[in-house]
């Protein structure tokens, strides 16, 4: 009896829970998988074959857009991590009271605005007509209007802080939880500033900082408007390229395959990120 | 480094100017947005005209169209917060009934499923969107193609948009809600059938009340990531544009202060529902 | 009696695995008494009151509650109330909605509710305290809600699971007392769990001390005292000297052993499988032993013992000392009247043979 009750309970609760993997996480990448491997030879007949593959290793563009979506991505990331961090620090461990819950409540406050209307922020600082260029005219210091948009210094500043919250959020996490005697015991025993910061500080941090990379990580190698709206002629952002396979050029096999890519790019650099800090999934997300 | 370790004075204003850098860095864009949505000028730029609630109520009689006479922009935010409302709906109840198998059942294969559960947060949005497209739009037409049966709800629409939506939101308020009832005792569903309450009375009366701010908190996020999303959105969006995508192709034409007065409404109303599940959880 | 009694069990067996945590533990509670189980942790003492409070099911055996059977009846329906280990006070409730909680399950009318309430609350001492959040509350504060919580619905059992651990020292001492006051107050039955020996024997009427899944001994706190049953009991509950020898003899109720210093002493017959030439263990309390000098009365056995230090705490004061590689601590005089005692110097210790028991070695 009571076992029955327990395996139907079980079942009602994991019955959802499948619902969701399964139908809106496994079967549509499965087909997707499915799909980039497939070949249309005529509007009604396919075969099976590896040439949208073919064509990304080929056509130079496709893979190095990949190549530097990977690469700007990961710098970004990293960037964003010496940005946050002494902020972090400082909300953690140097704030009191009510300053903390303040300083922690204004890291948040880009949130409450979409990455568009950031973007478009950026934008209007940014542009040749924009406020940065007045107030250098202004100043005097430039003679004409200064376009700084439209480069890659002006992706990344954009796509920083779209990461910003999300990294300072699981690093303060951590960090407040250190206990300060740790710090201590490891100045008492002749530690300097770097020792300490090194051996004690990053090593407990590691869970927030891993954390707080993937998910930065994971949010830039996968953003559209930033280097789409921010970015210049040829500075190319791999999802523009599966936008435009899906949506201007109806070419969903190849946009599949692109898709793929990108999944397994992504995928590959969060593994090696988890192997090479020895830190697991579920302790750093879950 | 920390308080008790003495610091020198130049490194405390160094470290004082690098954070009042940062904060600006961090309110610039958004203040500019939200200034320029006032601006008595076509072109959000510098030099500023003068005060207006034009991009607010001009009804477009001298050639300013506002935001509460946009019809295009109005529908656009109608259709997001049907999304949003479903979104949330779908999400919250996923995540309650997620965090309860995850918190309090067990099972064999617990561990491989709770991966499996994290899944959505390493996949790229751009992705979640492609694959559903792909899938759904994929066998609609497949469907279409043997049958002649046409069924429109897997085409672009907001349907597809709201499952998009739901493949990683139900993730993001599965974690917010097992981890508040992470801190739940067991014991007080023990005392409360010990006290003469049947197993579901003890679930409403103790467990539910527990996890209320979290549920709270959890549809909160929910509807505002719902609400600003994009790289999913838009690749599973029809006819019915949501907020984000209208905006987004309003911008390539050319931004108007219209736009800021869009973002400076969005940005209001998050704040506002922000501080209204910080109000109530702080309570 | 028996049937009668508000807890009566019999043959009473919960086994995880092949370990029984509960092993044919038998118990009976007439009403209005304090009972406590005492055992160390892990004693199964916590597994059996969760049987009683019907969290778990016991594999053997019966379990009575005013000669009703309730093996069967879920923990919502018996007639028993549980105090938590954590008092597990609902965090999201008023300190009244925590105490109505029970009233509101069983359709209680509000008006009558809030009376009951008000009522308990002035009797557990926490008057006009109803609107308060537990959080709020001090730690003995939250233990009489916790209390009261149970006695607002006049259970025919209470139980209470190490309620004073997460307490301070001080408030310990002071809930003790309070909690015995109470039981008599409300004439309540209790069944009290817990691994402080004091705290059992301040409160009880009866303590039975429990052992890897059975009761040892279940007796009034003096008579567990001063008549421990088995070696363990007399080791467990209060402090005591352990010496072993060989057993001499047996004459009337009076056993005699050879220390392994050859010395022969004398204690109580207290179990029946003492042999002549075999182990034996003799148990003599630190307060049992007088510091005699040479003036010993006639009967008394006595034993030199080496100094190591003098421990010094009030009136339990003692002091330290070494026969034959076991250690000896004797109570010092309260009236400061002690030789003063040098380590390594010897002394000789003296006891009533009445007062010391012995125990086959094999004795469990």
């Amino acid at each position: 009896m009571r076992s029955s009750v327990s395996r139907l309970s079980l079942w009602l609760l994991l019955t959802p829970f499948l619902l969701w993997i399964v139908l809106l996480v496994l079967l549509p990448h499965l087909q997707m998988l499915r799909v980039s491997f497939q070949v249309r030879e005529s509007w009604d007949t396919i075969a099976w074959g590896i040439e949208q593959y073919q064509n990304f290793f080929t056509e130079s563009y496709y893979w190095r857009t990949f190549v530097r979506t990977g690469v700007m991505s990961l710098f970004t990331t990293f960037l964003t991590l010496i940005i946050a961090f002494p902020i972090a620090w400082y909300i953690a461990r140097l704030a009191r009271g009510r300053s903390k819950g303040i300083l922690f409540l204004a890291c948040l406050i880009p949130f409450w605005a979409s990455e568009l209307v950031r973007t478009y922020g950026w934008m209007i600082l940014l542009r040749e007509s924009g406020l940065f260029s007045s107030w250098l005219q202004a100043l005097g210091w430039v003679d004409g209007p200064v376009e700084m948009l439209y480069n890659d210094v002006a992706v990344i500043i954009g796509l920083v802080y779209n990461g910003l919250l999300f990294m300072v959020v699981p690093l303060v996490t951590t960090l407040d939880g250190m206990d300060e005697n740790l710090v201590e015991a490891g100045y008492d025993l002749g530690g300097g500033h770097g020792t300490v910061l090194r051996e004690i500080v990053v090593p407990w941090a590691m869970p927030g900082i891993v954390s707080g990379c993937i998910v930065v990580f994971m949010l830039t190698l996968g953003s559209y408007l930033t280097p789409v709206l921010m970015g210049g002629k040829d500075s190319a952002w791999f999802t523009e390229q599966i936008f435009t396979q899906f949506i201007t050029r109806f070419n969903w096999e190849q946009g599949a395959a692109l898709g793929v890519l990108l999944l397994v790019l992504s995928s590959v650099i969060v593994w090696l990120g988890l192997k090479i800090s020895g830190q697991s999934l579920r302790k750093v997300m879950g | 480094m920390i308080r008790s370790v003495p610091r020198s004075r130049l490194f405390d204003s160094l470290y004082l100017a690098y954070l009042v850098a940062f904060f600006v860095y961090l309110a610039l864009p958004l203040l500019v947005t939200a200034v320029f949505a006032f601006n008595d000028a076509p072109f959000p730029s510098l030099p500023w005209k003068g005060f207006t609630l034009d991009w607010y109520f001009a009804d477009g009689s001298e050639g300013r169209t506002g935001l509460f006479h946009d019809d295009g922009l109005l529908t656009a935010l109608w259709v997001s917060a049907k999304i949003a409302f479903w979104v949330t709906l779908v999400s919250v109840a996923l995540g309650c009934v997620n965090a309860v198998l995850f918190e309090r059942v067990q099972f064999r294969g617990k561990e491989f499923l709770y991966l499996l559960m994290l899944l959505p947060l390493v996949i790229p949005g751009v992705i979640l969107g492609v694959s559903i497209l792909v899938f759904y739009s994929g066998m609609a037409n497949d469907i279409s193609a043997a049958w002649g049966i046409e069924l429109d709800l897997f085409r672009p629409g907001m349907t597809l948009v709201v499952m998009g939506q739901v493949t990683f939101i139900a993730t993001l308020s599965t974690l917010v809600i097992a981890a508040r009832l992470r801190k739940f005792d067991p014991q007080l569903e023990e005392a409360a059938l010990n006290l003469g309450a049947t197993p579901l009375v003890a679930w409403f009366t103790v467990t539910l009340p527990w996890l209320l701010p979290s549920i709270f908190g959890a549809a909160a996020m929910a509807f505002l990531m719902s609400f600003e999303n994009f790289n999913t959105t838009v690749m599973l969006t029809g006819s019915d544009t949501p907020l984000t995508v209208a905006l987004f192709n309003r911008l390539r034409e050319g931004s108007t202060p219209v736009l800021n007065a869009v973002a400076l409404l969005l940005m209001v109303g998050s704040a506002l529902l922000a501080l209204l599940v910080m109000g109530r959880s702080s309570r | 009696m028996g049937m009668d009694s508000d807890l009566f069990c019999e043959g009473l067996v919960r086994r995880f695995g092949s370990n029984a945590a509960v092993d044919h533990v038998s118990l009976d509670v007439p009403a209005g008494t304090f009972f406590s189980i005492l055992g160390p942790s892990g004693c199964g003492k916590t597994t059996l009151l969760r049987l009683l409070a019907g969290f778990d099911k016991p594999d053997e055996g019966d379990i009575h509650i005013r000669g009703q059977r309730m093996n069967d009846v879920p923990p919502n329906r018996r007639p028993v109330n549980m105090v938590f280990q954590h008092l597990a006070l609902f965090p999201t409730m008023t300190v009244g909605d925590n105490i109505g909680y029970g009233l509101k399950r069983r359709r209680m009318p509000l008006a009558e509710r809030r009376k009951r309430i008000a009522r308990v609350l002035e009797q557990v001492g926490l008057p006009d305290l109803e609107h308060r959040n537990p959080q709020e509350l001090s730690g003995g504060q939250r233990q009489r809600v916790a209390l009261a919580r149970c006695l607002v619905l006049e259970p025919t059992l209470l139980l209470l699971d190490e309620p004073l651990g997460a307490l301070d020292l001080k408030l310990r001492e002071q809930m003790k007392v309070e909690l015995k006051h109470l039981q008599k107050q409300f004439g309540t039955t209790f069944v009290y769990i817990t691994h402080d020996q004091s705290e059992a024997m301040v409160m009880s009427d009866q303590v039975a001390v429990m052992r890897d899944g059975r009761f040892d001994q279940v007796a009034p706190p003096e008579e567990l005292y001063r008549e421990p049953a088995t070696p363990f009991v007399a080791g467990f509950v209060g402090d005591n000297n352990r010496l072993s020898g060989e057993l001499v003899s047996v004459r009337d109720d009076l056993a005699e052993i050879r220390l392994d210093d050859g010395v022969l002493v004398q204690g109580r017959v207290a179990s029946d499988n003492l042999r002549t030439g075999h182990r034996a263990e003799l148990y003599i309390r630190p307060e049992s032993l007088l510091l005699s000098g040479d003036a010993l009365s006639a009967g008394f056995s006595s034993m030199q013992a080496n100094v190591r230090t003098t421990l010094f705490d009030g009136a339990n004061s003692r002091v330290e000392a070494e026969n034959c590689g076991q250690p000896v601590y004797a109570r010092l005089p309260q009236d400061g009247s002690a030789p003063r005692l040098s380590a390594d110097s010897s002394i000789r210790l003296a006891w009533n043979p009445a007062l010391a028991r012995v125990f086959g070695a094999d004795s469990l």
